[in-house]
């Protein structure tokens, strides 16, 4: 499946969580088996209750599996939670309203203990990478809900990690925008050279931007299909027009309908 | 998508008008006339008396100005209290024991001290409270039980025994203002500390943050809102502490104590012109703290609680 020199970044065996509720344990995920290699851009795509963003917990040490094995950077994700490997980008922007957008990109480096200049630095470059150069002194409710979910990027870039995890980070935002920011984070994707992890409920994003589309199904949350893209690795939004978008995009739909995802 | 959001310029006419000027203003003239009539049905009896006793001939203008001029009304008219005020405020030296000046400062000494306090308390009891369980569950009954005790029964308990073990003038007051205003202090903080959001913990937990740059990046910038409404509710109720203080001990500097000493002689005047200083008193301190929340409030993106 994987190229022979790319390195395994996450390896998960026989993954299981169960949530313990008042009433019933719910099975959040079962029996999840998945390796994400070095430079991957890997989509997690299913229904609501799919368990796409748990998964995604377990992996950043947000969520406990209860049984199985995982493995971030070789390590447990603790571990790596606390090496600081990765940068997650939440559903909403989550900035803290009492800081400027700066101020909120330098929060993780505040937290790293960084210098000042260091900081600035960053700020800069990150807020440069993501088009919002300008706009540091401005506090987050100054700013457009695009805006801010492209500085909560800048914030997750900023650390410097080599893999993203992202949680349906365009979800709230209008198509237009939407399509923007893919196109922006494809082209950082294959500059960066970062592994990327996505959530989403989208088919064509989920298309669009992945090398590995993952489709899960709900109830217990598990994989039904892994799709390894054919399409290059420099796209732009006219691929969605091609054939083999379209196949695939087919693909993607008949997994989640085989996972009874459309049954009600 | 690249434009900020702008604020609205509203022009100052504009603002007085749709604002609270001309209502307060309109509320204020209705309660002048009210009270100006209420000082004529209540003083008139006794003057009513005293016409007859003296066989005086009297009309409802006489009764009128004579309701208002009176030396020891039962309701003096607001511009009795105001000629009081002009000689207890501004004729007298302001160190001067008969200085309405000297006695607002003895107060509001008092009452600075205990707010200081009660802050203080208030916010290590929040502060304790969110972080560890037990004193959750074990302090919280405690500091609610503790308003339930009528403040004006204990004080002179409380200043009793602590002058028994040495402590006198203004510490006791300022600890009967801090006993009423650590109280919504710490419920405005435990609330406020407790009010970030689960993503914006997962976010720290992301960074593998420590606990005290949780508190200190997080929790406290969070409850800053939070702690200037209780702020704002704790000055006004310092203020009632550091008066009620010095109703029953006995103490003779102080509005509490002008109060105490104007009701001993039937100075009736007397007592009002320590009541409208003790507003004005309340009004001020409140305002103050509002001008600070603001100020602070603005350099923190100008949020709200």
């Amino acid at each position: 499946m994987s190229e022979a020199s790319s390195k395994a970044v996450i390896e998960i065996e026989n993954l299981d969580l169960v949530f313990q509720t008042a009433d019933t344990p719910v099975h959040a995920l079962a029996d999840i088996d998945l390796t994400v290699n070095a430079g991957d851009f890997v989509s997690f795509i299913g229904p609501s209750g799919c368990g796409k963003t748990t998964l995604m917990r377990v992996i950043a040490d947000l969520e406990k599996p209860t049984g199985g094995h995982i493995s971030v950077n070789g390590m447990t994700p603790e571990e790596a939670r606390q090496k600081r490997a990765y940068g997650y980008v939440f559903q909403a922007p989550a900035l803290y309203p009492w800081r400027t957008v700066e101020k909120n990109i330098r929060l993780p480096l505040e937290i790293m203990g960084l210098s000042g200049d260091e900081q600035k630095a960053r700020a800069a470059r990150n807020l440069a990478m993501v088009n919002l150069e300008g706009f540091e002194k401005k506090f987050p409710w100054q700013l457009s809900g695009g805006m801010q979910q492209r500085v909560s990027i800048a914030r997750a870039l900023s650390v410097e990690p080599d893999l993203l995890l992202m949680d349906e980070p365009f979800g709230a935002l209008d198509e237009i925008t939407r399509d923007h920011l893919n196109e922006q984070l494809l082209n950082l994707w294959d500059t960066t050279k970062k592994t990327v992890i996505f959530v989403t409920h989208s088919i064509p994003e989920a298309v669009f931007l992945s090398s590995k589309i993952v489709v899960m199904s709900p109830r217990p949350g598990k994989i039904i299909d892994i799709i390894e893209s054919s399409l290059p690795r420099v796209r732009n939004l006219d691929i969605r027009e091609t054939p083999e978008f379209l196949e695939i995009s087919h693909r993607v739909r008949e997994g989640l309908r085989s996972g009874h995802s459309y049954d009600d | 998508m690249t434009d900020a959001v702008q604020p609205q310029v509203i022009p100052s006419w504009r603002r007085l008008y749709d604002g609270k000027v001309i209502p307060v203003a309109t509320v204020l003239i209705a309660l002048l006339i009210l009270w100006l009539a209420g000082a004529v049905y209540m003083n008139s009896p006794q003057l009513i008396d005293q016409y007859k006793r003296g066989n005086v001939e009297w009309t409802f203008g006489k009764l009128v100005r004579d309701s208002w001029s009176m030396e020891r009304p039962i309701l003096p008219a607001p511009q009795q209290i105001v000629v009081e005020l002009d000689k207890t405020v501004l004729d007298k030296k302001i160190t001067s024991k008969r200085s309405l000046v000297y006695h607002a400062w003895v107060t509001l000494s008092s009452t600075l001290l205990g707010f200081a306090f009660g802050t203080i308390l208030g916010i290590l009891l929040a502060v304790g409270i969110v972080h560890i369980q037990t004193l959750d569950r074990s302090l919280m009954p405690w500091i609610i039980a503790s308003q339930t005790v009528p403040i004006l029964a204990i004080a002179p308990m409380i200043i009793v025994v602590l002058g028994n073990i040495g402590l006198t003038g203004l510490v006791p007051k300022a600890l009967i203002s801090m006993y009423l205003c650590f109280f919504p202090i710490t419920i405005g903080m435990v609330k406020g500390l407790r009010s970030p959001d689960v993503l914006q913990l997962d976010l720290m937990k992301t960074y593998s943050a420590s606990a005290a740059q949780v508190f200190w990046k997080l929790r406290i910038p969070a409850s800053i809102p939070f702690l200037f409404t209780s702020l704002k509710v704790a000055i006004a109720i310092s203020l009632v502490g550091a008066i009620v203080a010095e109703l029953p001990t006995g103490a003779i500097e102080g509005l509490g104590a002008r109060l105490l000493a104007g009701s001993y002689y039937g100075q009736t005047i007397q007592i009002w012109s320590a009541l409208t200083v003790a507003s004005l008193l309340g009004m001020l301190l409140v305002w103050a703290v509002a001008l600070s929340e603001k100020l602070v409030l603005s350099r923190m993106g100008g949020q709200a609680a």
